[in-house]
């Protein structure tokens, strides 16, 4: 996106996570940051001006980083590793599962410009894998913060929360979905808008989109439930499976591939209970053309747009049946 | 002082032999096992638990000041489970139950099933990154303990090795001492030719590490080694063992195909035979 965002309607998500970062330093003493080169991309250097002697920075080495921050974490610190949600998940992913998950270490791992929030880096700096493997690792909390606001409660609710934690966070300006804090509560999904005629499960920026469609479709009679399943795994069973109790189809929406995010594992936590159409929309298994954020968001059907043509087809069949 | 130096030389050789037995009985137990890796560090490991340098409390194993043993080469763990049964970590009954469903004793480590055990480890390459974390942690809270980490030479072929190598310079790491139990061979056959190593001093000089070689059989040689290591401020050790694969049993020793092989009874028998007398490795 280029130009300068309505800072009523969008707010920096580093900016946001960097303070917070900075912010829990002084609450929690044995916290320390680690990074990979990344300080500044990461928005850590507060933390580092404030805390030198908490905070660590290995170069480009992100095997080493992971590694390192599991042997503080087996010495009462409380790491949180800050770098690109790629370089986590598949250039040190293996120190990820063995090291820090298989041990079930107190680690945070803040797996910042993930999804296509670096879209003009290409695929090599974009990640739409990491929920799916992430998900995958036994005892992983797995959390995909949809807006500014609601990455900073993550990040605070990670750090208070014993045992590993990857965070998913965005890059740059994304849609304000809340203006005000939400209770806040790992596994909890926060209902955003209600209805019976159809829900839409979104996390990550695609909250905002779903919002935007729900609204959308209620001025054409269309009452839409919205659900901000900001935490992946543990999923909340009891919200999805009450969608599809109470609405006529779900549709799920992620800045993720159409394989291993919140689509699949809604479709999974529903795969015992028969009767509701869900509807996926996300990155359909392609790695994408390049390009600006918002710009390939649009060209991929990551929009409200996108989300209500797909209500109104789903509604459309769900009568047909 | 010198009465007692050669109390914990005498005292640690004992123990590396009585270690050695015990590592065969595990491995017969299962009937297979990766002798060679296991058999070459047991002097090192022996010397660490048993010649007054660990400093750890089998009634206190998590206790918060002990020293660190990271055994990045996961699959020489049974060398280190056997010096947790004669330290009184674990019982001796978990010998026999080595590879089990369930056991405790496994193949590779795992920190949440056994006392005394500070990482969980097997994949190669992990072990230093971890050492250097919790050297980290100690240095932070102006702690005196040291962080041994136990490599093979094989797994030096691992880039993040040389990732953590580099990183212990940078943040001055006087009591993380690396190990490397030189064997000089992979589970493809000699190091050099897989994937030459050497000059393998230089490297770790080169990466700003002290370097201490010794003969990692001989027990005196390496006991005064590790008295020594850490006396230069600000700079990480390395001890680069020169070992033999399959130490202390005559048919295992330096053959490739031992580093990981099942066990028949009459090898078995042999092995606790020959394991019975003195290891002879230190000549």
């Amino acid at each position: 996106m280029h130009g300068v965002m309505d800072p009523a309607k969008y707010r920096k998500i580093r900016d946001e996570f960097g303070d917070t970062v900075a912010a829990l330093g002084a609450e929690i003493p044995d916290m320390v940051v680690l990074t990979a080169d990344l300080m500044y991309p990461t928005r850590t250097e507060k933390f580092a001006q404030l805390y030198p002697r908490r905070f660590f920075d290995v170069g480009v080495a992100e095997q080493n980083l992971v590694g390192i921050a599991a042997g503080l974490a087996t010495c009462g610190k409380i790491p949180l590793v800050a770098d690109y949600a790629n370089f986590i998940c598949l250039r040190a992913g293996e120190q990820v599962r063995n090291d820090i998950v298989y041990t079930n270490l107190n680690v945070k791992l803040a797996a910042l410009s993930s999804g296509l929030t670096f879209g003009v880096g290409g695929p090599s700096h974009q990640s739409y894998e990491d929920l799916g493997l992430m998900r995958a690792l036994p005892g992983l909390t797995v959390i995909v913060p949809s807006d500014a606001r609601l990455s900073g409660l993550a990040v605070r609710a990670a750090m208070n929360h014993r045992g590993p934690v990857f965070l998913r966070l965005g890059r740059d300006e994304e849609k304000i979905v809340y203006a005000e804090n939400p209770p806040y509560e790992i596994g909890r999904a926060i209902q955003l808008r209600d209805g019976r005629d159809i829900a839409i499960l979104a996390n990550g920026p695609m909250v905002a989109e779903a919002v935007e469609a729900a609204d959308g479709l209620a001025e054409s009679g269309i009452r839409a439930r919205v659900l901000d399943v900001h935490t992946l795994k543990p999923i909340d069973r009891e919200a999805v499976e009450a969608c599809a109790r109470e609405t006529r189809g779900i549709i799920t929406v992620e800045e993720h591939n159409i394989i291993g995010g919140l689509g699949s594992a809604v479709v999974e936590t529903l795969a015992e209970e028969p009767g509701c159409p869900v509807v996926r929309i996300g990155i359909p298994d392609i790695f994408p053309v390049i390009g600006p954020t918002f710009e390939l968001r649009r060209h991929l059907g990551l929009t409200a747009a996108a989300v209500m043509e797909k209500a109104r087809q789903l509604l459309a069949g769900a009568k047909n049946r | 002082m010198v009465a007692n130096a050669q109390h914990n030389i005498l005292a640690a050789r004992e123990r590396a032999r009585i270690m050695r037995c015990h590592i065969v009985k595990m491995f017969n137990a299962a009937g297979h096992g990766h002798f060679g890796g296991s058999l070459s560090c047991a002097d090192i490991v022996a010397a660490l638990y048993f010649g007054g340098i660990l400093r750890v409390d089998a009634t206190n194993p998590a206790w918060p000041d002990r020293d660190r043993l990271v055994m990045s080469k996961g699959h020489g763990a049974p060398a280190v489970y056997a010096a947790l049964v004669e330290r009184g970590f674990c019982p001796a009954e978990w010998i026999a139950e080595y590879e089990r469903l369930g056991a405790h004793f496994s193949t590779h480590p795992n920190m949440h099933m056994i006392p005394g055990i500070d990482m969980s480890a097997g994949s190669l390459g992990h072990g230093l990154s971890i050492g250097v974390g919790m050297a980290l942690a100690a240095k932070m809270d102006a702690k005196d303990y040291r962080v041994y980490v136990v490599l093979g030479d094989g797994e030096l072929n691992e880039g993040m090795v040389w990732e953590a190598a580099m990183s212990a310079g940078k943040f001055a790491l006087d009591h993380l001492v690396a190990i490397v139990d030189r064997n000089n061979l992979c589970v493809g056959g000699c190091t050099e030719d897989v994937m030459p190593l050497e000059p393998l001093a230089d490297k770790w000089r080169a990466f700003g590490w002290r370097v201490h070689p010794v003969n990692g059989h001989d027990m005196a040689g390496i006991l005064d080694t590790f008295a020594t290591v850490g006396e230069s401020r600000g700079v990480p050790n390395v001890v680069i063992a020169e070992t033999i694969k399959g130490c202390g049993v005559s048919f295992m020793a330096g053959k490739r195909e031992w580093h990981g092989h099942p066990i028949c009874d009459a090898e078995f028998q042999k092995a606790m035979a020959e394991l019975g007398g003195a290891c002879e490795c230190t000549e």
